[in-house]
Order: structure tokens, then sequence, then C-alpha cells
């Protein structure tokens, strides 16, 4: 079995989000950068893979040379090979593009994207991708079985879970579930040496369109302060939520 | 040209997202003075799209549609758009209308924008705010394309009644046979979604063990609220994944978010963050929830929540 695992390169959970160059670019300055949580736990289940049925594990990015330490932290993590396509991406419509043309050429039976990256949010790759692809597709992915070419997929709705069986090649979107964080890999010396001499190849983006750009970053205006209430004044709280507040 | 809202229904009734994106559709619609359709599924009452300015719905039934699958309810709006000249098409942001989003976005080649918060700012270019960074951060969003896609974050815009003359037609399914099959759908029944809930109740680790969950479900079950946890209390196994709201779990955009026990991490204050009103209850007056939150009370769960619950009872009963 061969698959691809798709990984964006993100700023750190922790990172305080701050902007430059007149509020329309991302400030990176002192940023640490991670992979993307929802894209590690399907790396996490396509190392589990690998390791129990012998499958091929890919990973790839589309950006700039500064996203190959992430790239490299997949390798030390167990993915036996990465691409990098070169190319600082403008929207989610343009990254499915330069992934479809390379997954065209590759045949990859499985597809593991995060359901959302955590910086743009846009949750639009993995389903385009698919698209693309004329691949099935299950979004918001907590469990993946494969048995020879049928996948055995669950899927979390608003309330409940739905239990998917279809053919190989899928796309999924990954997210917390498919694999807990327990399970997550943290590299090893081995694995670190190992993926040093692991291959990373660039490839050269294709044409492709972009479909929205971002204008102007802003963050949420500064909220009022906190309004205390003792602990010995609850009717004072209920009387403020429900008056003031208007939410009870 | 025209707008069209996907109107999402359950058990035989519009969801409430349903309507506020036909709140929404129809203050685009009469800023553009065009036509605010809907498509429905296997859905035959409409009227009550037309109380929020829906004039004309498209009812697609057929027994394959029974259950939601993307592909399927994506290629039969796909068709809707084609055939009806619609330049916008408007999804909520429920997990199955942000599942099938971008197979849509795809197939009549749009442009697309998730997690929309507000009113287009212009719309020639369509340009739009969006949050990105998981709600630490918003986005102006410039789609300059023939045909786009928004989806709206969900009690973003609210319900606003417009009455309309509504008209209905029917259409039958076109979508192709796939080897997809939807084997099981596992619902906990009566339960309030934290998608759906106006109030979430959320418990972290200052209440020491899932023994005391109760507290957290009586004042959830008083309020008619959703319940929620911190992302320890999820990686303990204490409570469900599904429950834990931040970053890496679910977004929540209630009108009041309550925090019992929770520090209030930066990743958890993200996820959180677009919830109208926060009420913080913990018994560390350090806690870093207290800077994010409107209202606080400084003291112990075990006595503050107890009290809380007897006393909302008393104001619901008066």
């Amino acid at each position: 079995m061969k698959i691809l695992v798709c990984i964006s390169h993100v700023p750190d959970t922790t990172s305080k989000i701050n902007f430059v160059d007149d509020d329309r670019a991302f400030d990176k300055n002192g940023v640490q950068f991670i992979i993307n949580p929802n894209d590690e736990f399907g790396l996490t289940r396509a190392v589990w893979f690998q390791q129990k049925e012998q499958a091929e594990v890919t990973v790839i990015t589309v950006g700039e040379a500064s996203c190959e330490p992430t790239l490299r932290k997949c390798l030390a993590i167990g993915a036996n090979r990465a691409f990098r396509i070169n190319l600082n991406p403008t929207d989610g419509f343009q990254v499915a593009q330069q992934l479809s043309a390379h997954c065209k050429e590759e045949n990859y039976d499985l597809i593991i994207a995060g359901r959302e990256s955590i910086d743009y949010n846009g949750a639009m790759v993995p389903g385009m991708l698919s698209a693309h692809m004329g691949y099935n597709f299950v979004t918001n992915c907590i469990g993946l079985e494969i048995e020879g070419s049928t996948a055995k997929a669950k899927r979390e709705i608003d309330g409940g879970i739905e239990s998917i069986s279809c053919e190989l090649p899928l796309v999924i979107g990954a997210q917390k579930g498919l694999v807990e964080e327990k399970d997550l890999i943290i590299p090893n010396m081995r694995g670190i040496m190992q993926a040093r001499q692991k291959s990373l190849t660039v490839l050269p983006p294709v044409d492709s369109q972009i479909k929205s750009t971002i204008s102007k970053f802003e963050k949420p205006a500064p909220r009022g302060a906190v309004k205390m209430v003792d602990s010995d004044q609850i009717d004072q709280l209920i009387d403020l939520l429900h008056n003031e507040a208007k939410v009870i | 040209m025209g707008i069209l809202i996907y109107a999402e229904s359950e058990n035989g009734k519009f969801k409430k997202c349903a309507l506020e994106l036909a709140s929404y559709g129809r203050a685009i619609a009469n800023q553009l003075g065009v036509e605010l359709i809907a498509a429905s599924f296997n859905h035959s009452e409409y009227q009550t799209l037309g109380t929020y300015g829906v004039e004309r719905v498209i009812q697609i039934s057929d027994p394959k549609l029974e259950k939601f699958t993307a592909e399927r309810y994506a290629a039969n709006l796909a068709s809707v758009v084609k055939e009806n000249g619609v330049k916008l098409v408007l999804l909520s942001s429920s997990a199955n209308a942000k599942y099938l989003a971008p197979l849509l976005a795809v197939s009549i080649s749009a442009g697309y924008a998730s997690n929309v918060v507000g009113l287009p700012e212009s719309m020639d270019p369509l340009s739009i705010k969006r949050s990105c960074f998981t709600n630490k951060a918003f986005n102006t969003c410039v789609l300059d394309n023939e045909l786009n896609i928004i989806s709206l974050s969900n009690n973003s815009f609210g319900l606003k009644e417009e009455p309309k003359e509504i008209i209905s037609e029917t259409k039958s399914d076109v979508s192709s046979e796939t080897n997809f099959v939807l084997e099981k759908v596992e619902r906990a029944s009566g339960q309030i979604t934290i998608a759906d809930a106006e109030i979430v109740v959320s418990g972290g680790r200052g209440l020491k063990g899932p023994e005391n969950w109760h507290l957290i479900e009586d004042l959830a079950s008083t309020l008619g609220a959703a319940t929620a946890c911190s992302k320890p209390v999820s990686d303990m196994g204490w409570r469900p994944h599904s429950e834990h709201v931040g970053q890496t779990g679910k977004p929540v955009a209630s009108n009041l978010y309550i925090a019992i026990g929770v520090s209030g991490a930066i990743q958890h204050l993200a996820g959180i963050n677009s919830s109208k009103v926060k009420l913080v209850i913990n018994i560390d007056p350090e806690a870093p929830f207290f800077k994010a939150a409107d209202y606080g009370v400084v003291g112990d769960a075990f006595e503050v929540v107890p009290e809380l619950i007897e006393k909302l009872k008393a104001f619901k009963n008066s």
C-alpha cells in the first residue's frame, strides 16, 4: 500500500499571533513551526500501517525551503521519503492543484491530510484533492482500518459517529481520534539520524489557479475588563447573566 | 444571478443554522437586488424558510438521499447552481456542510472561504472577513471569481425574520452510483451538540476526576446546555474527545461559555474565543482564563457550582 501524508508547516499552538507589513503578512519572527497537529495524527496512523502492513509512507508539503525541517521531522517519525513542491502558496485551491499533479503521477492508495490547518483553517485541501483525483473522501476521520482494497472509516459528526465502508483509493481528513495524543511518536536519535539519509526531493510547481487572496489581517478587538463576582453572591451573578449579558 | 443556500434539516425540521443562513442570505440578496433560493433534501415543509427571507425552495427528493453523503449532496447542489444561474452559494459551518463544501467548489470551479464571520465588506470583488489562526485572528479574504462559496460561522449572524412569499419546486437526484456505503450512524439522542448549543458548560482538571462530572452535567441540563472539556481532561480519558474544545478540538461559538476549573491555556482560549459571553469559575485567582473572561468567580467549584445550580433552578421557576 502506498500512502501519502500531506503536511502543513504551521506556527506552534502556543504562538502569539502578530502581523507585519501593514497587517498583510504573518509575523514569523521568533515563532516556532511544527507539523500541523491534524496532519501529525494522520502521519502517526500512516506509520502504524507501515509497521504493521508494510505500507510505504511518503510525506509532501507545498512550501518554501524553510518548511524542510518540518519534513525532516516527519522522516524522523518514520516516513520513508519526502517531497517539497517549491512554491509559497496563496490559497488552498492552489495547494490542492499542486498536490493533485503529484498524486496523478504516483497512484497512492491512501492520501491523508489534516482536516484543517491550525493557521488558515481553510478546511479545503483534503476535499479539493479528492475531487481533483475522483477518489472517495472522508473528513473528520476518527478511525481507519484497511482490509485489502476496502477501507472502513469513522467520521465524527455533530453529536455522533458515522461508520463508512468504501473502496480505495481514498482521501481522508485526519483529526484527533484517528490516533490518540499518547500514540504520537517523539523521534529518537536513531530516527533523527536516519532521517538525514532519507530522500527529500524538491519538485517544481505546476501551473495552477488562485481563487482567493488575503488583503488584510487583524486581531480581535481588546475585550473589556472581567467583572468579578464574589462566590457568596451567586444571585448577583445570575442577575448579571440575565439582565446585563442577556444570555440566560 | 441568484444566491443559493443549502438548508440543512434534521428529524423533519430545518436546523437553526439553516435559518441563520437564510437570514444572512436575505441581507446579501437585499443589497444586490437578487433572488434568494434554498435547496433542501427529502424535506417537504418549506414555509419556515419563507419566514427568514427565502423566495424559492428547490426540494431534491430520493430515497438514496435519505442519509447525508457529501458526494451525492454536492453533485445535486452543483446541478442546482448550474440550472439557476447561481453566483454565490452559502453554507453553514456544520460538519456536513464543511464536508461537502470543497467537493462543490471543485465541481463548479468556485472560490471558497470558510469560517466567515459577517456580511461581505464589498460585493465586487467579493470581500469577506473570516476567522483564522483558530480564532486568534481574522483575515479579509478577496474572492475575485465568477462563482463563490461562503461557509458562515454558526451563531455569527443570528436569526432575522423577513417574511417572503415562497414557492416550491421539486428536482430529482442527479448523483451517480458510488462504492461509498454509509453503514451506521450512531447519535446520542436528546443530547445537545457543542455545534448547535446556545450555552456550553465546560470542565477542566480542577474538577479532580471523572466521578465529579455530575456537576458539569447537572449545570448543563439546568441551562439546556452542551457539555465540553479541556484538552488534558480528554487526554486523560475522563471525557470522550468529542467533548474536547480548543485549538485541536472543537471550536465553540455559543452565546454563553461557562468554564469550570479550566486554567485557560492559550490553545483552549483560541478554541472558545468566538463565544459571546464567557463566565469563568476557578479556585485560583491567578488563572489566565480570568483575563479572557467577561464574568469571573473565584471559588471552589464543589461549593459554587451546586449553589449556582440550585439558584438557577429557582430563577427558572420564578
